[in-house]
């Protein structure tokens, strides 16, 4: 087999830092090629060099593309040779229409005049392709996000694509959607496509990758050919972190109490669609020193029963008792939740979760001012004590507390966004996918943390999509599906399989 | 995984050189320099002129209401909002403060602190739909920029009102007496500005010291006596100037406690630092437990009041109010917060620099008149440099 890519000796260095250190990686006609690394090693720096983000003579070292030393001056250039890159963030406009999206800058259109039923039929042809059944007519706005990826990808085949990149594709999809997608960069390999994909996610890795090429620190590792052996998530950890993980969650010997939280039949609408119950009826109790998971798939309604929880700050028309230590607690607004020590750390960490522009001191402190000021004025120094003793716990990696959050790493951005929860002293903290988009290095000290605060005896409640880690970490787990709890698993019986059972079995009603 | 443990993560410090250190804060420096090279400008083609102390009370009368609004403008625009109708306030309250002492008999003193109510209710009102109703800022101040220039007409009938009682000019036109009895020379303004000199020194020096206890990135001693004798030079100098004409105006002394007041506020107070999270992000900051509708609307609040004391400055100023006060100030204010570094997007700005850039506006003014520039190319040449400086402030940013 030919290789239609070859990247050889790529050095990129930026102000004070060597993002890329002399890597090469070569990907052949038809292959799925995974590229997998910590966060920080380098994989989208590389995907940037490759799609011309970064312009020839930025960067050091050669790039041979179809038999060819390309020098891309802007993606313009890439993509007219069939290099199309599908970031992470989705780029699409979402107040048009699927056929809009899909032409958008490319469009059907002669003199200048757009021609709509070659847009529409040819939408068509492409959604019929990645298996999406939907009009073109579509608003984006009103796709989830399984959804506009396949739109995505459909404006990628639409520019003849031959080298597809996709940047964590899986990270904001649910199991099925997942597969999906997966699925269809199958058929687009048996179709002759290539593929570069980045990804946490191993297990997917190794269902769908001819080869992988592990970066570390803005070098390459090694390259994995699939074909050869079965190469299994251990083995790829290993290259990641450069040691083997013996184990992916850390030990804890759990002390559990007595029952500190209750929530009594907690019911919440849609914020526009008032008729739409969107949280039905949940109770639930968490113990002393108790981590307890909440499973679902996406859309399930675990994110908006956790916000309407807390503070109101999701829905209208909500319901429901709420008990600490036994008391009936006020969690009307977010003011009253957290000082009622409730804690809710986002799943959004961007959008929801940090003030970008401002530094970790001042992130850390937020939602807990008070504990650094006199009087309404905030005493410097000992703010400057707060956020460094957290910055030293938390193993934040950065030159000092006055970086900026825009600049940290996921996995950084999220312990900046623990450490303000954890600095407002919370009884019950609320984690909505706390590992989201981090790496496994990353993560596996997320999940010491959190062991961490269980042992404290506060009481942990932790929604995640990834059911592993919620195995891996919990007591107990529930289930929720379409806005109900619907069982509740003591991890001593729970299983993946147990869990997709009761969601298939509820689904079904 | 990284396996250095936490002390080692701790970057030590080095020495920073004076050149290191002021291009890494290119941007704090940068405003400040800007002022003094157009000084130094206008000084030299206006031959002394400029800083002639008759001119430099000039410079500070014509530009306190600017700075005063300045400073409730930073604090809307951090926020992440504008506002488009102070300039129709400081006319409207100027008009109230007219009608009120001359046709209807009020004293200066309720007058003034009536106007200033009342400004806080014109910046309330506009803020309630704002913060609670979520109309966007523009389109509620536009409003509100169309209703008090049209209520200014009906209040006064098209007419000009004045003058004033003695007491409340002196608002404008006052000077702080001196009370050593220099012939000629007014001593207090000296000791006034060596007395802040000595305040400013002190609590740079403490501020200093202790972050020297927490390790904390300083500036270079020698650059940071540098920076507090250059400053101190210029107070004394300035007072010095001013202390040969008349003194210090009592405008002057009221900008300078507001100017602060609301450095304090933004620097170190939990107020300050929520507004700049709110402007920043506002979904997150409400999710850390802030009230951010109640701070928005305070933010307008506190413009409200501002500009109601800038219109009795501008007022007292003109010694009588007149239908067509205040036209055009929102456009001075907004510019000089923006020329001051704050960013369009919120959660950016500083006090120090809304001021610096409402006085480059101003000296650009009072330079360009006294060449005899009309009013036609300053406007030109005005929005030219507004242009110039936030251009220069997004490339800097880029870097």
């Amino acid at each position: 087999m030919n290789a239609i890519l070859e990247m050889r000796g790529i050095s990129k260095t930026f102000p004070g830092v060597k993002a890329l250190d002399n890597v090469n990686i070569t990907v052949k006609a038809g292959e799925i090629h995974a590229l997998v690394g910590e966060n920080g090693a380098g994989k989208s720096t590389l995907m940037k060099v490759l799609s011309g983000v970064y312009p020839h003579g930025s960067y050091s070292g050669s790039i041979i593309y179809e038999g060819a030393e390309r020098r891309f001056k802007g993606i313009a250039d890439s993509e007219a040779l069939g290099i199309i890159i599908i970031h992470q963030e989705l780029a699409l406009v979402p107040l048009l229409s699927i056929a809009e999206n899909i032409f958008l800058g490319n469009e059907q259109a002669k003199y200048g005049v757009i021609d709509w039923s070659l847009a529409f039929s040819r939408t068509k042809e492409l959604l019929k392709v990645v298996g999406l059944n939907e009009s073109p007519e579509t608003l984006v706005t009103n796709l989830g996000v399984g959804k506009q990826q396949l739109v995505e990808i459909a404006k990628a085949l639409s520019k003849k694509v031959k080298l597809l990149i996709l940047d964590e594709p899986t990270a904001s999809l649910n199991e099925k959607d997942s597969d999906a997608l997966l699925n269809l960069l199958l058929q687009f390999k048996a179709q002759g496509i290539s593929s570069i994909l980045i990804s946490h996610k191993l297990n997917e890795i190794s269902k769908v990758a001819d080869a992988i090429t592990v970066l570390r620190d803005g070098g390459t590792v090694e390259t994995l050919d699939c074909r050869i052996e079965a190469v299994s998530e251990d083995r790829i950890i290993r290259g990641m972190v450069g040691r083997t993980m013996e184990d992916r969650y850390p030990k804890r010997d759990p002390k559990i109490g007595e029952t500190i939280f209750q929530v009594e039949n907690w019911s919440a609408y849609h914020p526009i669609h008032t008729h739409v119950q969107v949280v039905k009826d949940v109770s639930l109790n968490i113990r002393r020193g108790e981590i307890v998971g909440i499973a679902g798939l996406m859309g399930a309604g675990r994110t908006e029963f956790a916000m309407s929880l807390f503070g109101r700050s999701y829905g209208q028309n909500i319901s429901g008792r709420v008990t600490l230590h036994g008391h009936e607690i006020d969690v009307s607004t977010v003011e009253k939740a957290v000082s009622n020590r409730i804690a809710y750390a986002t799943e959004d960490r961007k959008t929801y979760g940090l003030v970008l522009a401002e530094d970790i001191r001042k992130n850390v402190t937020l939602a807990n001012l008070e504990g650094v000021s006199k009087s309404f004025v905030i005493d410097d120094m000992q703010e400057l004590a707060v956020a460094n003793d957290y910055r030293a716990r938390m193993r934040i990696r950065s030159p000092s507390v006055f970086q900026e959050a825009v600049n940290l790493s996921g996995g950084n951005q999220q312990k900046v966004v623990l450490s303000k929860w954890l600095f407002s002293d919370p009884e019950i903290l609320i984690l909505d996918e706390p590992t989201r988009g981090i790496d496994v290095g990353a993560k596996y000290e997320i999940y010491t943390i959190i062991n961490r605060l269980a042992d404290a005896g506060k009481g942990v409640l932790m929604i995640s999509s990834e059911m592993p880690e919620l195995l891996g970490m919990c007591d107990r787990i529930y289930v929720m599906n379409e806005g109900s709890l619907i069982a509740e698993f003591d991890i001593a019986e729970a299983s993946q399989e147990k869990i997709m059972h009761a969601i298939v079995k509820s689904g079904r009603r | 995984m990284d396996t250095r443990t936490a002390d080692e993560l701790h970057v030590s410090q080095p020495k920073t050189s004076w050149m290191e250190f002021i291009k890494s804060h290119f941007r704090d420096y940068g405003m400040l320099l800007s002022l003094l090279a157009i000084m130094l400008f206008f000084q030299m083609v206006t031959n002394g002129t400029l800083l002639r102390p008759l001119n430099l009370t000039n410079l500070v009368l014509q530009n306190s209401y600017i700075v005063i609004m300045a400073l409730g403008m930073l604090l809307v625009i951090v926020a992440g909002h504008i506002d488009l109708s102070v300039g129709s306030i400081v006319g409207f309250v100027g008009g109230l403060a007219a009608m009120m002492m001359v046709r209807w008999g009020f004293d200066p003193v309720t007058t003034t602190i009536a106007c200033l109510i009342v400004g806080g209710l014109i910046g309330a009102a506009q803020g309630y739909w704002v913060a609670y109703f979520k109309v966007p800022s523009f389109i509620v101040t536009l409003a509100g920029m169309l209703v008090f220039k049209g209520l200014t007409l009906a209040l006064l009938g098209g007419m000009s009102v004045g003058p004033f009682p003695v007491v409340f000019q002196r608002l404008s036109s006052g000077f702080i007496p001196d009370v050593f009895g220099g012939q000629g020379f007014n001593y207090t303004a000296l000791f006034l500005g060596m007395a802040s000199v000595a305040a400013i020194i002190y609590f740079s020096f403490r501020s200093r010291a202790n972050q020297l206890k927490h390790a904390v990135e300083t500036a270079p001693f020698g650059l940071f006596l540098f920076k507090n004798g250059l400053l101190a030079v210029l107070v004394i100098a300035f007072c010095y100037l001013m202390a040969t004409y008349r003194g210090l105006p009592n405008v002057l002394v009221i900008m300078a406690v507001l100017i602060a007041l609301y450095a304090f506020v933004t620097n170190r107070t939990t107020i300050g630092r929520r507004v700049y999270a709110l402007g920043g992000n506002e979904k997150a900051a409400k999710l850390s437990g802030i009230k951010t509708e109640r701070l928005t609307f305070l933010t307008f609040v506190n413009m409200g009041v501002l500009a109601g004391l800038a219109g009795l400055i501008f007022a007292a100023r003109l010694n009588t109010a007149t239908p067509k006060a205040g036209l055009g100030f929102e456009l001075d204010v907004i510019a000089a917060v923006f020329i001051g570094g704050a960013s369009a997007t919120g959660g950016v700005g500083k006090v120090t620099g809304a001021v610096i850039g409402a006085f480059i506006m101003g000296v650009m003014n009072n330079g360009m008149s006294i060449l005899g520039i009309g009013i036609d190319y300053q406007q030109v040449i005005k929005g030219l440099v507004l242009l110039a400086a936030v251009s220069l402030d997004v490339y800097n940013r880029k870097k």
